[in-house]
């Protein structure tokens, strides 16, 4: 039955092709000059360059964190080239007619037809493709509401006011080793301000795809929600297959003023590497939210894809009452290596948060939960609920689960609840003994492992991940 | 319905089908009986075509084809139903669902249209009244959290559900209070019919009370060694499965 596992992992990456565009790429190494050339392309304005230099500078004095469950090659970051723009991005195209048909084309073989977004039922899509946004939609329709949904690059010179107040307040610069990196040398991302009291009138949702090769992609996030607002956003990914790893460290800031919510939801799905762990992509993301009075921040995703992960998608729940939760679905197929988790930091009063995770290891993958509670000392009623299931396919992965819980207030309450479980042949032979063959029964039996996640997804994530999970376990039983 | 000629099977280093000779008409219900260890439950699996044994010699006709050229998968739906002695968990996966899948993966392969799930549900609640479970156990992981009795009446319900040609029932008995186990004899009788068979593999002659054989084997060392019809069950219950060996040798 292994060996029928074994065969069953077998898959090749779905998305794996690459784009023939020219690009206007930097040479690899870095320095700041190299920030500097960064910052002047974007015509960022003298803060930006300053804030940039600094982190550059604290960068250098920090050592790459070695904690992790993982173990991959040391990074050559003079290796890797700091900016890469679609050549069409000088002149930005004025509609979607104008971008290049080849990358329209990326996009139709990715399911996400540009030309028909517009008749998408509420979906605005920001398509970044590798540093630079080309393509934003349903912009005018957000406006109407007052909602600011662009480019970081744009919010920088559009409403630097908001940019200089909340960059950097969530993950400070020095906060760790790829922060700070990203900080210094950030390529694009996305910006998203709600106004007080304003539900967003739609989900907003950002497909990122890295795809020149060697260049490491360093989006940077923030989402601000005022006082009162809702926002739910939707982050997709995917990317073409190469022989060679690519480093994506990446920064998320989510600000939930008082009162307001907001809702996070990832599925990632970038090149694994193949069988033999050759290639893919190390994602190593920094992603923070601060929750204030009655706020809301929930993290759900769906992570896939990359060889190596390292991301924490945490709450720093401040205010009283405040609320974060965290729901996960990791799959470790082939070699891949997963160590991924959350921080729940409860500052304020009656803070509450719930983590449920759920690991999947197959083939040789690796799957670790890493997650830290912390009651301050003024987290009086503060409670925590945390589940963390693992379930093994085959007999060559492994799971771990590293629960870090600090309790400084004798009020606060603190649940964790672990299970290990395996698709067992006998579970296999049983499905397959009324008639529902072996890859059909693992995918039923992981999505139903998966429930409690996928149903705090929207609802056509939800459909995705599912499919998305099939396919990443195709050829993993015979 | 099946033929199973001079079949032989090992796991691993040892054999223990050692050449079964079995021919099954429609209609009829044949018992195998024999000690633990003797291969009964061998044959079941080896019939459904579990992994970890190999099949050395022979051939197996069901309904006129090989059946061990078939997948499990196909086997099953080409008809041929195993009522686990031990059904296994699958938590998360509810029993709707499953059953679903399942009833999907038959029409699929027959190229019927996959039966509409509203209808799907109305015919499984009641086959549930039919075999004693409580309609709410549908929407439970599959045998998850079940008594053992309670896990063989879901066999029940999955059998019924699947309508198969030839059932076999690999120790139904073992495990089953008396009260559970009418409920399954007679879940059972209700689905003889002219064009469906039963191996139903036991221990005791007590099952057999409740489901009538129309013949009965008696399995030592991997063969049968002694054939008759329902009389036989008894004269084993008084006599012991040494008498059949004593016999034999």
């Amino acid at each position: 039955m292994s060996e029928q596992i074994d065969n069953l992992i077998q898959k090749e990456y779905a998305a794996g092709f690459v784009t023939e565009i020219e690009s206007d790429t930097l040479p690899p190494g870095l320095d700041e000059d190299v920030i500097r050339f960064i910052s002047g392309r974007k015509n960022e304005p003298e803060w930006m360059l300053a804030w940039r230099l600094e982190a550059y500078r604290a960068w250098l004095k920090m050592v790459e964190p070695k904690w992790a469950h993982v173990s991959y090659p040391d990074i050559d970051f003079n290796a890797i080239s700091y900016f890469s723009a679609p050549k069409s991005a000088a002149d930005r195209p004025k509609s979607l007619d104008e971008i290049d048909p080849e990358l329209k084309e990326t996009y139709d073989k990715l399911g996400i037809p540009l030309h028909e977004q517009e008749m998408l039922a509420g979906v605005a899509v920001d398509a970044v493709f590798d540093s630079v946004s080309v393509a934003t939609t349903f912009r005018e329709k957000l406006k109407e509401a007052g909602v600011i949904f662009c480019s970081i690059s744009e919010a920088i010179q559009e409403h630097p006011d908001l940019v200089r107040k909340y960059l950097g307040s969530v993950v400070p610069r020095k906060d760790n080793y790829y922060a700070a990196l990203n900080s210094a040398v950030f390529s694009d991302g996305s910006f998203v301000y709600i106004p007080k009291g304003v539900s967003c009138p739609m989900e907003l949702s950002t497909y990122f795809r890295i795809n020149e090769a060697k260049t490491g992609q360093f989006e940077r996030t923030l989402i601000v929600a005022d006082e009162g607002s809702q926002v739910s956003y939707l982050e997709g990914c995917t990317a073409p297959m190469r022989d060679e790893n690519q480093l994506h460290a990446a920064v998320v800031e989510l600000v939930a003023l008082d009162n307001a919510t907001i809702k996070y939801s990832t599925v990632q799905n970038w090149y694994p590497g193949d069988a033999e762990g050759r290639g893919g992509i190390y994602n190593f993301v920094t992603k923070r939210g601060v929750a204030h009075t009655n706020a809301h921040i929930s993290w759900t995703q769906v992570e896939t894809g990359s060889a190596i992960t390292m991301k924490y998608p945490s709450c720093i729940l401040r205010g009283d009452n405040s609320v974060g939760e965290f729901y996960s679905v990791a799959l470790s197929n082939n070699r891949q290596q997963a160590d991924t988790g959350t921080k729940m930091v409860h500052l304020g009063k009656n803070t509450r948060s719930t983590i449920i995770s759920k690991g999947i290891s197959a083939g040789h993958g690796s799957n670790t939960y890493r997650g830290l509670v912390r009651m301050n000392p003024g987290a009086t009623g503060a409670r925590n609920y945390t589940q963390c299931d693992s379930l093994l396919i085959g007999d060559k992965c492994g799971a771990h689960t590293f629960p870090y819980i600090e309790s400084k207030n004798p009020t606060a309450v603190v649940e964790h609840e672990a299970t290990t479980s395996k698709v067992s042949d006998e579970q296999l032979f049983l499905c397959q003994q009324r008639g529902i063959d072996a890859e059909k029964a693992v995918s039923m039996i992981v999505n139903g492992f998966c429930k409690e996640v996928f149903r705090e997804l929207p609802m056509e994530f939800a459909v995705e991940a599912g499919k998305l999970l099939e396919v990443s376990l195709e050829g993993s039983v015979g | 319905m099946l033929t199973i000629k001079g079949l032989k099977a090992v796991a691993g280093d040892t054999e223990i089908l050692q050449g079964i000779d079995l021919t099954i008409g429609p209609g009829e219900v044949h018992a195998i009986m024999g000690t633990n260890g003797s291969g009964k439950s061998t044959l079941g699996h080896v019939l459904a075509g579990r992994d970890g044994y190999a099949v050395t010699a022979g051939d197996v006709d069901f309904l006129g084809k090989n059946l061990l050229d078939l997948d499990p998968e196909d086997r099953a739906r080409e008809g041929l139903f195993l009522a686990f002695q031990y059904p296994v968990e699958i938590p998360g996966v509810s029993n709707m669902e499953f059953l679903k899948a399942a009833a999907d993966a038959h029409a699929e392969y027959r190229g019927d249209e996959a039966p509409d799930a509203v209808s799907f549900m109305k015919k499984a609640r009641e086959l549930c009244t039919v075999a004693d479970i409580d309609p709410s156990f549908l929407k439970r992981g599959v045998n998850e959290g079940f008594s053992g009795g309670e896990k063989k009446r879901n066999e029940l319900l999955q059998m019924m559900l699947l309508e198969p040609r030839l059932a076999i029932l690999d120790e139904t008995d073992s495990g089953l209070d008396i009260d559970a186990l009418k409920v399954v004899a007679a879940g059972v009788n209700e689905m003889r019919a002219a064009d469906r068979s039963f191996i139903v593999i036991t221990h005791y002659q007590r099952l057999l009370n409740y489901i009538e054989p129309d013949f009965v084997h008696v399995l030592s060392r991997g063969r049968i060694v002694k054939s008759g019809d329902k009389s036989l069950a008894l004269e084993l219950e008084e006599k012991g499965y040494g008498w059949v060996d004593q016999e034999v040798a």
